[in-house]
């Protein structure tokens, strides 16, 4: 039993940084009706970005703030310089650019620091909380709160604040938005800094899990998808529960199955999900549900 | 120059060559590539057969996400089915032509089978469960050991036609050449049947081509069928030229490089993916060379040399979607429609 409580943690430590990522999804496809395929070299840039500034003496609250400045810088010249441009182009063409992105990030990334994996300092000590039962890491812990205080923050903020309210306008209709004075343009540059600094932010949390950075990270962007498709592609609440219920599941489909099918069943297991929802449910449990009869 | 070029009958707006100057063009290009061998050196008859496997397999991609519509991330998946589907029967004993051919039947029906979800997803949703099928392919392929070898791989027996054994660089050549040029014939021609034209019909508007009589469902799950049977016939192929395939020939940047064949080559054109296919694949050999070159004043070139492949892929990518989205077949009807008329082009 403890084996299954220790994988179900695992798995919702896991799940809640999966649920940023998935948010960064959400948030670009709810404005846009973009899929952005780079978001996990998003997450791999912010990574290395904290890491080198902390290697260069940087105190690590202050490093976070430059990489979310940088990432807010990111995501305005990303949506300025390649996705205006795309505006009206065919989805192929824009699943395209976002991949062709992908690998321009990925390849800056690889230029400038290489291959090796670069480790975090230490950030929590080693010493491990009991939670009931079961022993749980600080840096565990840490990223759960983090993870959590940033997705309550960001359902606020879409709930209260004028420009939370002006986005959700503009997913709901860009032409009725435009025409009661929000500038759908700005909106769709504010979407792709959030993403940017919401992955950026799960990069690092990712990294002090970790203990260091590497080009491996950029695969979660890649696994954030069963997680938008089972929550939802255009819903928050559906990023939140199905990062959990993925990362959940990947865990415990690892613990369990992997010794009686030699590995490699966690990666594949949200795959295998993924058909089946879209099979049955393709709009999620909480994606607004577009009925199209061909 | 060419003028007076009036079309009188459907007849002739259905032909696949305009004119007899396009005829005889394309038979000195095709007796160039058969003279290619006697001038070239063995690194480079490696590199044009590879240009040919990837023309067959950009083609692929392009009948189904060019022609119809359907977008799919899951090429790489249908290319290793292909292959090991190849290394399996060649095995066995299987004569060569019977094992590319059934290496096309088997890709084409897994094709079918990751098609079927196409019948209510479109678009980005289609994307992913293509993304998908080729991560459950590539779990498959890796743990499958007692047909596909698991993570070690296995070995492909040469490619044989009798006794006549097809075991060198230029003997392989000449197959991947005859097979392009065979596919694409075949493809150029499936666009002037119902078939082709019903695909057309998909990818321009679905529920315009079901008012039309066209069944959507099943003209869809023929796209992904042909699709994949081209992908497969190119994995065999690749598995002849590799003879040792393994999971890490099959990454899923190989069905982004194949799709960005089709977006720099042109969607929904057969010439375009021999244009993007060649494009693709000489693009590192150029850079390749370019570094080489340049090595002595810029040595940390050579050091960064995968990321700078990487990030000239990226890059050339975007660059042609955001300023030639119709690919390089358009800008090569336009250089043809400017020399057409040329004193008097306005």
């Amino acid at each position: 039993m403890e084996f299954f409580f220790q994988l179900a943690l695992n798995g919702v430590v896991v799940g809640s940084i999966y649920a940023l990522v998935a948010l960064g999804f959400v948030i670009i496809y709810k404005s846009s009706g973009v899929l952005n395929f780079a978001q996990g070299e998003f997450l791999l840039l912010g990574g290395y970005v904290f890491w080198a500034l902390v290697e260069n003496h940087a105190p690590w609250p202050y490093a976070a703030a430059l990489t979310i400045l940088f990432s807010i810088v990111l995501g305005l010249a990303l949506e300025r310089l390649i996705l205006r441009p795309m505006i009206g182009e065919p989805i192929i063409s824009v699943i395209m650019v976002t991949l062709g992105l992908s690998s321009v990030l990925r390849a800056i990334v690889l230029g400038i620091w290489g291959t090796d994996t670069r480790p975090y300092p230490e950030l929590f000590s080693s010493q491990p909380i009991m939670v009931g039962p079961v022993p749980i890491s600080q840096g565990y812990l840490f990223s759960m709160v983090i993870s959590a205080a940033l997705l309550l923050a960001f359902t606020l903020f879409f709930r209260y604040s004028r420009v939370g309210i002006a986005m959700r306008a503009t997913a709901f209709s860009q032409e009725v938005a435009q025409s009661m004075g929000i500038s759908v343009r700005s909106i769709f540059a504010i979407s792709w800094s959030i993403a940017a600094v919401v992955s950026a932010l799960g990069g690092i949390l990712l990294g002090a899990l970790r203990g260091g950075v590497d080009g491996s990270l950029s695969v979660l962007g890649l696994k954030a998808l069963p997680v938008v498709i089972l929550g939802g592609l255009d819903s928050i609440a559906g990023a939140i529960v199905g990062g959990l219920v993925i990362g959940i599941l990947e865990n415990l489909s690892g613990g369990y199955l992997d010794p009686l099918m030699g590995g490699g069943v966690k990666e594949v297991a949200p795959f295998v999900v993924l058909v089946l929802i879209l099979m049955v449910k393709p709009y999620g449990l909480f994606g607004k549900i577009k009925i199209e009869r061909v | 120059m060419r003028c007076g070029d009036f079309r009188t009958s459907y007849q002739s707006d259905m032909a696949v060559f305009d004119s007899d100057l396009s005829r005889w063009l394309l038979a000195a290009f095709f007796v160039a590539l058969l003279a290619f061998p006697s001038v070239a050196t063995s690194y480079w008859l490696d590199v044009a057969t590879r240009v040919g496997i990837a023309t067959i397999a950009a083609l692929g991609l392009n009948l189904l996400t060019g022609f119809t519509g359907q977008i799919s991330l899951g090429n790489a998946a249908f290319l290793s089915v292909g292959a090991y589907t190849t290394a399996w029967l060649s095995n066995k004993g299987v004569p060569f032509i019977a094992v590319m051919y059934l290496s096309g039947l088997v890709s084409a029906l897994v094709g079918m089978v990751f098609g079927i979800p196409s019948l209510r997803l479109k678009g980005l949703y289609l994307a992913i469960a293509t993304l998908a099928a080729h991560f459950i392919i590539a779990f498959v392929v890796t743990h499958w050991d007692a047909v596909t070898g698991g993570v070690n791989g296995t070995s492909v027996e040469p490619a044989r036609i009798g006794s006549f054994v097809f075991d060198s660089d230029l003997r392989l050549y000449y197959i991947v050449l005859a097979a392009a040029t065979f596919h694409l014939w075949f493809a150029k021609n499936l666009f002037r049947t119902r078939m082709g034209k019903a695909f057309i019909a998909v990818r321009d508007h679905d529920i315009s081509a079901e008012v039309m009589g066209v069944n959507v469902f099943k003209y869809k799950l023929y796209a992904f069928a042909i699709s994949s049977f081209f992908v497969g016939v190119a994995g065999s192929l690749l598995a002849y030229q590799a003879r040792i395939i393994s999971p890490e020939n099959f990454p899923l940047s190989v069905a982004i490089d194949q799709l960005g064949m089709i977006i720099i080559g042109g969607l929904g054109s057969v010439l375009g993916s021999i244009f993007g296919a060649a494009f693709i694949t000489l693009l590192p050999e150029l850079l390749r060379i370019g570094t080489s070159a340049l090595s002595g004043q810029l040595p940390t070139l050579v050091q960064i040399f995968a990321a700078l492949k990487l990030g000239v892929f990226g890059l050339t990518i975007v660059l042609f979607l955001i300023f030639e989205p119709d690919g390089m077949a358009a800008r090569w009807h336009r250089i043809k429609a400017y020399w057409k008329l040329y004193p008097f082009s306005y």
